[in-house]
């Protein structure tokens, strides 16, 4: 278990890191944390030429507040985000936080790495497209803001070209009753299934149901119009299409989601 | 002999001290502690960021070595468990704490557990047993079933909290 | 920070002093085997089988030696190595011996299987290396259940082993079994399946082996529980003689039993090590340990069991499956876990009938070998469910059922023939449940809208297996006794030799305590050497319990035979009778009846080595004396009761456990913190068994758990703190009346545990017995769903 030699470039500016990768192209692979890729790597999963480290790119590791927004740089890190005081506005950001692995895995793993990297578990992809953050990414051409309900293509594949460096995420709005649960086996594992809630937005996101974190159109509609948490549970699991796997069965999965959702909007409810 | 295209000049500061190396960028900080600067003490568990056996402090937070190429620490402070106990070898209140409570069998995970608690207790002094035990919930131990290692951080911390109020009363009344 | 506590006035042995061991593993300078680095050390790694069955058409390492860093490469066909082979004195018809090359030759038995070692500068080069490989199987249908392996027309893993079995033994067969069946108030019947697990000491296995030109010796210093048999089995397959192999044991980050077997890895890299004449290391990684290593535990029972209407129990009738892997272990052989399981299922009670048919079937999967407990997890649980199987159908109360049939006279001889030496079995079951009641969780139980339920294990643990006890498993190496030399330097301190090997059980410690009361000395006085073939004379390791039991007796009658030397030396110096002296337990030895007249061991030992002129006639000089000891009889049982009380969500299937009591009674403790240490350590690992742990695989044979994402060690967070209450039954033929503590905790956490889960189910008709529990079929059981097939495949 030790990774495939690779030449190592530490980037400076976001434009450095974008030139290295538009002359290394598919051979490159960017790191900031490191928390998944290190890991598939020392796997030699992942074996890429050359690794573009944008860890010490000035100015990635801010978070600040914009108007109703939040702004999170990309180099955040959860334990940052963790431990921050983000006000109610923004607490479902933090307390989430606490599924994320573990401590030692929280202090080095960053907010857009997460988002890279895709997992369809991953506590930030579900509350990206939650709060229906955008991912601002940069370029040869530039920066660009991808809306989170774009971003996600599929198992670990986002709209990100292979040249660009995401540089910041871009929560819009307040998210005062909102919250995000899991369930797994063991504590810091990836979830079974997910599910986050926005009572105040109508949105029910689930992970561990789909390649992609889900949205769930027919429970956003129970919250809208007023259904009950076990209701809205109910349209969650009757929208979504799962397949038996070895050691989770459809049905098993389809129970969890109903729990899920239905915890998730009783926490969310709570906090007024 | 690795790959000398491929090697790279990397300065690491490892408790305290300086070091200039020669590596492989694909070295993890783990194998560099251990192998290129022959501090043993931290061990090698999985490779893959769950047992923790490898947790270090990088800019004093917990880490785990090997999830971290050593480059991408360069210019990072990095302390490991031999930096706990004195100059002189006397062990820190934590490791006292961890032999009095009979938190270590085996020893393999122990020197992750210390660097973890010894982070984790610097950042959050006042953290409670459900805290710890949440933090503890980090790395694997496989001989002592935890208990006594949550017991044992508990045990320290509230020592270092009683100190501290010690010292507070007595400047006060000073 | 903490103060000796010494039990008795002036003893050492039953006090939790600090322990040795602690102060270089706390500073992070303890000495495992990857901490070791020699001058021009290689580093080596393994090319294994990607296959789960195959025959192996051709390994073709040149491109592998041309991968930048690496040195050498080899084959089976390279270095002609002897084969591991494991024996028991058994007929063809029980057991089918199995050859384990230390690299596959032409056939491949399961993925992971080791093919080529590779050599490298460095481990990164070395995996480089391993890639290079290119090796050609031709594929053949594996087989990778116990079912499949049984299955008429299964192929063949081994062409020698009809049926894919390798042990087939009927120890038991109480005459007239059936009628007492045909004619019970009550019979019940248990058929579970227990998953597939992994020691996982978190210290993978390692080796640094190199020859040494002055001593003429292979030096390896390994990862083992079992110095002596590696010696032997290296010895063997590299030719060289025993006395050209010296094996020693750096710390050690546990084993738990997966290190006291013989692996190829050891012998594979100590065997080019040799041929280059260059140290070489290896170092398992994770997901090796997780795929390659010696698992265990996956077995299949179908258990019976006769009651009368009052809840006595009249028989026990059982078929024990165990799916044992590619290859017997050595020295223990594919026998170990069916023998275990039949010679002792019967527990600790009474049962007055038994028949019992133990089976080892090989299938395509990583071989295994012991793992703490060895098949007691199982065969406990088992019993435990009948138990409360019985119970519920006869409308008895679980704990009443097994009050009434617990031994509680002593000596006990049973059905299996086993004598059981005194222990609490009823007190601590009693104990457990008052304990549990006065707590009120009981009360708790009976809650509206919560779902929890409480569940027992009783159990015994045979400790100091002594050689007569292992002679009946006939396996070719008995390992039983023990021996130990005390030997005084000149400064009046001891040096200690024992064959046993602590990993983890603090035996620097706990050695020295028994030492220390013998001779009277301070314990920092006493050093203890292990795992060295050279320096120890001989030595079976540390498994099954046996250290203190044995290793411990022998270490305490040595210390009294060279106590008998010292004071025979005194007693000539003084002048006296040799009888008229005595210990004085201040590191000296005084006349009986003088106290004053004294001399130290200091004045004694510069006698014996400095002055042997003033020595008594036929006193030889030196001062050091050798004992073995064994156990004759059927070994020590310690035993204990576990109370478990769980709660289920029936919104997950989710299972979190309230409350963890143990009341345990290995007789006198010699350590108290360390005896707690290995129950709380050993009931994390049973617990990890019941709802964690389980090794998998797919239909084709490829390991489907091999990283630590698949494969859930628990955390703190898993698991619970530990009630642990002491009841001590002194053995009556140990030194100082200890009994083993190693393995208890592991075997009554899964029967504890499962019976809590299924108390709590109790609403809902539905009995789990598999393990590990599936979270999903808690689930379906609280919301009233059919059992899923696969819950039982």
């Amino acid at each position: 278990m030790k990774p495939a030699a690779f030449t190592y470039h530490r980037a400076r500016t976001v434009a450095g890191a974008v030139g290295l990768l538009t002359e290394f192209g598919d051979d490159a692979k960017v790191v900031a944390g490191g928390q998944s890729l290190v890991a598939m790597m020392n796997f030699r999963l992942a074996r890429p030429e050359h690794l573009v480290d944008i860890s010490r790119i000035p100015g990635l590791d801010t978070i600040t507040r914009d108007g109703p927004a939040l702004r999170l740089g990309a180099l955040v890190t959860h334990h940052t985000v963790e431990t921050a005081d983000l006000g109610a506005d923004f607490r479902v950001l933090s307390e989430a936080m606490r599924w994320v692995g573990h401590l030692p895995i929280r202090t080095r793993g960053t907010v857009a790495g997460s988002l890279a990297h895709a997992d369809a578990t991953a506590e930030w992809c579900l509350l990206a497209v939650l709060l229906d953050a955008e991912v601002v990414a940069e370029g040869p051409a530039g920066r660009r803001a991808i809306p989170a309900a774009e971003f996600f293509h599929g198992v670990f594949t986002t709209a990100l070209e292979p040249d660009e460096v995401i540089v910041e995420v871009v929560f819009p709005r307040p998210a005062r009753r909102a919250a995000l649960t899991e369930f797994a086996e063991r504590r810091g594992d990836f979830a079974i299934v997910a599910a986050a809630v926005d009572l105040d937005a109508y949105r029910v996101v689930l992970g561990g149901v789909a390649p992609v974190p889900l949205r769930v159109p027919a429970a956003e509609a129970v919250i809208a119009g007023g259904g009950s948490p076990s209701e809205a549970g109910e349209a969650a699991t009757a929208a979504i299409e799962v397949r038996d796997e070895p050691g989770v069965s459809a049905r098993y999965r389809r129970a969890l989601t109903r729990t899920l959702v239905v915890r998730a909007c009783e926490e969310a409810a709570a906090r007024v | 002999m690795p790959d000398m295209s491929r090697v790279q000049l990397v300065e690491l500061t490892v408790n305290g001290e300086r070091h200039e190396l020669a590596i492989e960028p694909r070295r993890t900080l783990v194998d560099v502690l251990r192998h290129d600067l022959g501090l043993t003490g931290t061990h090698v568990g999985c490779e893959h960021g769950i047992c923790g056996a490898c947790t270090v402090l990088v800019d004093g937070a917990p880490v785990r070595g090997c999830l971290v190429f050593a480059v991408q620490v360069e210019g990072g402070e990095i302390r490991t468990v031999e930096s706990l106990a004195a100059p002189d070898g006397s062990l820190s209140d934590l490791q006292q704490a961890f032999s009095a409570h009979h938190a270590l069998q085996c020893g393999f995970c122990t020197p992750g557990f210390l660097m973890l608690a010894e982070g984790y207790l610097a950042e959050r002094p006042e953290a409670t047993k459900e805290e710890i035990r949440e933090v503890v919930a980090s790395n694997l131990c496989r001989c002592t079933g935890y208990q006594t290692i949550v017991e044992a951080i508990d045990d320290c911390a509230g020592r270092r909290r009683a100190a501290l109020q010690a010292r507070l009363d007595a400047g006060r009344s000073a | 920070m903490s103060e000796p506590h010494f039990r008795r006035d002036g003893t050492w042995v039953g006090a939790s002093v600090p322990r040795r061991e602690d102060p270089r593993l706390l500073a992070g300078r303890g000495r495992f085997v990857d901490d070791i680095s020699l001058p021009g050390m290689l580093h080596a790694q393994f090319v294994r089988s990607t296959v789960a069955h195959g025959g192996v058409t051709s390994v073709d390492l040149s491109e592998v030696r041309e991968v930048p860093g690496v040195v050498a490469a080899f084959s089976a066909a390279d270095l002609d190595l002897g084969d591991i082979t494991a024996l028991l004195d058994r007929p063809p018809h029980e057991f089918v011996p199995t050859d384990m090359p230390v690299l596959a030759r032409d056939r491949v038995r399961f993925v992971g299987e080791p093919v080529a070692i590779v050599v490298a500068q460095d481990p990164y080069a070395a995996e480089d290396g391993v890639e290079a490989a290119v090796v050609e199987y031709e594929e053949l249908p594996p087989v990778v259940s116990d079912t499949a392996a049984l299955a008429e027309g299964a192929p063949l893993v081994h062409a020698e082993a009809h049926a894919n079995t390798l042990v087939d033994v009927s120890l038991f067969a109480t005459e007239g079994i059936d009628d007492v069946f045909a004619q019970a108030d009550c019979v019940v019947r248990v058929r579970t399946k227990t998953g597939r697990q992994n020691a996982l000491p978190l210290e993978t296995r390692g080796v640094v082996a190199d020859w040494d030109d002055r001593d003429e010796q292979l030096r390896v210093q390994t990862t083992t529980q079992v110095p002596h048999q590696v010696r032997t089995v290296l010895a063997r397959c590299v030719g060289l003689r025993e006395q050209q192999v010296r094996v020693t044991v750096p710390d050690m980050g546990g084993g738990f039993g997966q290190k006291c077997v013989v692996g190829r890895e050891e012998i594979a890299t100590a065997a080019v090590a040799l041929r280059l004449r260059r140290p070489v290391k290896w170092i398992e990684d994770r997901r090796d340990a997780l795929t390659a290593a010696f698992l265990a535990r996956e077995q299949r029972y179908d258990v019976r069991a006769a009651f009368d209407a009052e809840g006595h129990i009249l028989g026990l009738d059982a078929d024990v499956v165990c799916d044992m892997g590619a290859y017997s272990c050595y020295p223990f052989t594919a026998g170990i876990e069916p023998l275990m399981a039949s010679a002792e299922m019967p527990s600790v009670y009474k049962v007055p009938a038994y028949r019992v048919r133990g089976r080892a079937v090989t299938t395509n999967k990583a071989p295994t070998g012991p793992y703490r407990g060895v098949s007691r997890p199982q065969y406990v649980m088992v019993v435990e469910r009948l138990m409360e199987r019985a119970a519920r159908e006869l409308g008895i109360d679980p704990v009443e059922v097994r009050r009434r049939n617990l031994i509680t006279v002593f000596p006990y001889t049973g059905i299996n023939g086993i004598t059981y030496d005194p222990g609490s079995y009823r007190e601590s079951l009693d104990l457990c449940e008052h304990v549990l009641r006065d707590e009120g969780w009981y009360d708790v139980r009976a809650e509206q809208g919560r779902v929890i339920g409480i569940g027992y294990a009783c159990f015994s643990e045979r400790t100091g297996y002594g050689s007569g006890a292992f002679a009946q498993r006939r396996m070719q190496v008995v390992p039983g006794f023990d021996i130990s030399e005390v030997r005084m330097d000149t400064s009046g301190s001891l040096v200690v030799t024992t064959g046993t090997l602590s990993h983890g059980q603090s035996h620097e410690t706990t050695m020295a305590q028994i030492v220390a009361d013998r001779l009277g000395v301070d314990l920092s006085r006493v050093k203890i050497v292990q795992g060295d073939t050279d320096r120890v004379t001989y030595g079976f390791g540390s498994f099954a319990s046996r250290s203190i039991t044995i290793g411990g007796s022998a270490a305490a009658a040595a210390s009294v035979k060279l106590g008998d030397q010292l004071r025979e030396i005194a007693a000539h110096l003084l002048g006296v009778d040799v009888d008229a002296t005595e210990l004085d337990g201040a590191g000296g030895v005084r006349v009986r009846d003088d106290h004053g007249r004294r001399l130290s061991y200091e004045d004694i030992a510069d006698v014996a080595y400095l002055r042997a002129h003033l020595l008594p006639k036929g006193v030889g000089p030196g001062l050091s004396a050798t004992a073995s000891f064994d156990v004759g009889g059927d070994g020590t049982f310690s035993n204990a009761t576990h109370g478990v009380v769980v709660e289920l969500d029936p919104g997950t299937g989710g299972v979190e456990i309230l409350r963890y009591v143990c009341v345990e009674d290995c007789g006198v403790a010699i350590h108290p913190q360390v005896v707690e240490g290995q129950c709380r350590g050993g009931i994390a690992q049973g617990i990890a068994g019941a709802l964690f742990e389980q090794v998998t695989y797919d239909d084709a044979g490829q390991p489907q758990s091999p990283s630590f994402m698949e494969y859930k060690v628990p955390t703190a967070a898993e698991i619970p703190d530990v009630e642990i209450h002491h009841l001590e039954t002194p053995c009556a033929f140990t030194a100082n009346g200890a009994k083993g503590a190693g393995e208890g905790g592991t075997i009554g956490a899964p029967a504890a545990v499962l019976n809590a889960v299924n108390d709590a189910l109790r609403a809902t008709g539905v009995e789990l017995d598999d393990t590990p529990i599936a979270r999903e079929t808690v689930h379906a059981a609280l919301n009233g769903q059919p059992a899923l097939e696969d819950a039982r495949a």
